[in-house]
């Protein structure tokens, strides 16, 4: 690396723990604090996840046995915190949830790792429904339904922090998510790291330049399991309760929509995916009662027309800028939100009046209007709506294809 | 010693024998084309060799380490890396990563990842030889899968040799190009495999010709005739099988 370029990154990772240190100050109320130690526990999370889908092609439909087994280690030593006495700052659990995560994943990865593709999709979706069942049949160790709670503020504080009040949670949780963002982000600059891109590739080639690609598998599995252990660890203290459903499906398929929707093939898409999901989560659901449909919509619409994600969205404007061609590029880009953000606004309409068919309740309410659902009007309307947002974005794909905005408006195609 | 001895090696798919008791040896540093009409078992040939997978029965020995039954990897390590037909590249990666990943093993870094790869000066200084070496240095940052196909054939090249591998197979190394774009990978092969062992498959008669030192003639997964170019033009059987007017 040139001295520039490490100056550079120096810069990012200073910037990214500065603006850690002041968020709570901007964001002071106890609903965002809530808000952003989730955003947090989860960012860890999709980054652990995408270790295995992004960066070494490897999709799991049940990532979140290593999230919930190093959740279990934690917090049943933070039980023992409180019951044994035991010397041990729980500022340190995470550490212990890492390791529990990394045994899981060694147990489980030694066996599903010997396939890839389809066959190691459909072993982690077994494995998944497997343990989240044991963890409802043993009620000792998962305590059933209830799951097991403990007490965060017991044992010796460290950084004065007594992890009682929101805020000592936030910066517990911010120092052990840039901790390990920093550790991921280390990792695809190591030989191995490159090798699970090159497993990810073509894991057949890999064989043929010295490295059995299984065992790369294995190893990416057993970092990406103590990750998602370590983010665990963090949701036990948060919430200083965990229940067999954390093991489940929903915890699985959560991870993989957040790395997903954020972008697999960079770095920092877990982490936008898991800022946004999270915040639409928490704050959409005041707003609409079908707010997983649109989480639904989101993920449809990303695969189908941004597989890269937002983050490759991000990279994509940062690679124009960096080539200098963003003036060239940036209306028909503009074209394109705006227009998908009309058929968005058209498809909201006709979700939310069709929910009321059945469902009554007040009136879809925006811009200071009432849209009634009985009035065919505003069924007629949302449809306009629809179809100038799609007649918008096609204009600018085309835009983009032939060259000229006149040429776009065209509805043949014309040779120059 | 010799660098690859073939002793009794068969290969059955089912009930179908595609390789029948094929025994050859290359000694080392020679440059060893196989021959012969399609569907004759070179590639299976090839793959057997470099551990894609296991013969029937019979022993392939690599620097006179046993190769028959190990995994490829394993035959890597033991100084043999071939290259592939159909291109076999890591596409989504930049043409300086394909290299940098291929040089690894042999520079003796194993599963590593509590260092930095940019801090590996011996790995970067490899991957640099082999860029120049394949005329690939001023595109190393396109991916892969963007590069034309006769850059990709030459990168295809450049990750099989960058190991250092003592025995080197090309299988088809020129398929699929122009007359001009032959030329120059003639020229490579020719460079990169200087002193060491190549055994190479082939369809371009000009290109086996003026290349090998010797060449085995491969039909119905046997081995008809082993021997010098000349012996080989003027083999009847080998006539009669295979080259018919095109040798004349």
């Amino acid at each position: 690396m040139s001295r520039t370029s490490t100056l550079r990154t120096l810069a990012v990772w200073v910037a990214f723990a500065a603006v850690l240190l002041v968020l709570p100050m901007v964001f002071t109320s106890r609903t965002s604090l809530t808000v952003m130690n989730v955003m947090g526990i989860w960012m860890v999370f999709a980054l652990a996840y995408n270790m295995l889908l992004g960066q070494s092609g490897m999709l799991s439909f049940g990532h979140a046995v290593y999230f919930g087994l190093g959740g279990y280690a934690a917090i049943h030593l933070i039980v023992a915190i409180k019951a044994q006495r035991l010397g041990i700052p729980v500022f340190a659990v995470p550490l212990v949830g890492f390791m529990a995560g990394m045994a899981a994943g060694a147990l489980i990865g030694w066996f599903s790792c010997r396939r890839s593709g389809t066959p190691f999709a459909m072993i982690s979706l077994g494995i998944g429904e497997l343990v989240a069942a044991a963890g409802f049949m043993f009620v000792s160790v998962f305590g059933g339904e209830e799951g097991i709670s403990g007490d965060r503020s017991a044992g010796p504080r460290i950084f004065g922090l007594t992890l009682g009040p929101q805020i000592h949670v936030f910066y517990f949780i911010a120092f052990w998510m840039f901790v390990s963002t920093l550790a991921m982000w280390a990792f695809t600059k190591t030989p191995l790291g490159r090798l699970a891109n090159a497993v990810r590739d073509n894991p057949d080639r890999v064989a043929f330049i010295g490295y059995d690609p299984q065992r790369i598998r294995f190893l990416v599995f057993l970092i990406s399991g103590g990750f998602a252990g370590l983010a665990g660890a963090l949701s036990a203290v948060n919430f200083e309760i965990i229940n067999p459903e954390t093991l489940g499906a929903q915890g699985s398929g959560a991870v993989l929509l957040m790395t997903f929707i954020g972008g697999a093939g960079v770095f920092y898409g877990p982490i936008i995916g898991a800022a946004i999901i999270t915040f639409m989560q928490s704050m959409l659901s005041d707003f609409t009662k079908v707010w997983q449909l649109y989480l639904g919509l989101l993920f449809v619409v990303m695969v189908l027309f941004a597989p890269f994600g937002i983050g490759g969205m991000v990279a994509r404007i940062l690679g124009a800028v960096k080539r200098g061609e963003l003036a060239e590029k940036l209306p028909g880009w503009l074209l394109g939100t705006l227009g998908g953000l009309t058929a968005f606004f058209g498809a909201v309409m006709v979700i939310e009046m069709a929910y009321r068919i059945r469902e009554g309740g007040r009136p879809f309410r925006a811009f200071g209007r009432d849209f009634v659902h009985t009035s065919p009007l505003n069924w007629l309307l949302a449809g306009i709506i629809v179809a100038a947002g799609i007649a918008i974005v096609t204009i600018a794909v085309r835009w983009r294809q032939r060259g000229t905005l006149g040429a776009a408006l065209r509805f043949r195609e014309v040779a120059p | 010693m010799s660098a690859l001895v073939l002793t009794n090696v068969v290969k059955n798919f089912g009930a179908a024998q595609i390789i029948r008791d094929v025994s050859l040896e290359v000694p080392a540093g020679e440059r060893h084309a196989i021959i012969g009409p399609n569907g004759a078992g070179k590639s299976t040939l090839f793959n057997l060799i470099s551990g894609a997978f296991p013969p029937t029965s019979g022993e392939i020995l690599v620097n006179g380490q046993k190769a028959s039954g190990a995994p490829p990897f394993q035959i890597n390590r033991s100084g043999l890396s071939r290259s592939f037909q159909v291109t076999n590249i890591f596409h989504n990666m930049s043409v300086y990563e394909n290299v940098r990943c291929a040089t690894l093993w042999a520079l003796g870094h194993r599963y590593v990842f509590w260092r930095f790869i940019s801090g590996m000066k011996d790995v970067e200084q490899r991957t640099e030889e082999i860029l120049d070496l394949i005329g690939l240095a001023a595109v190393r940052e396109t991916p892969a899968g963007l590069l034309s196909y006769a850059d990709q054939r030459a990168l295809e090249i450049g990750v099989t040799i960058a190991g250092g591998a003592k025995v080197i197979l090309l299988d088809e190394p020129t398929a699929g190009m122009s007359h001009h774009e032959t030329e120059r990978a003639v020229a490579l092969i020719r460079k990169v495999t200087e002193g060491r062992t190549l055994v190479i498959v082939e369809h371009d008669m000009s290109v086996v010709f003026g290349l090998a030192d010797r060449i085995s003639v491969l039909v119905y997964g046997q081995i008809i005739a082993s021997g010098t170019p000349a012996e080989i033009r003027a083999n009847k059987k080998v006539k009669e099988a295979y080259l018919g007017e095109e040798a004349a």
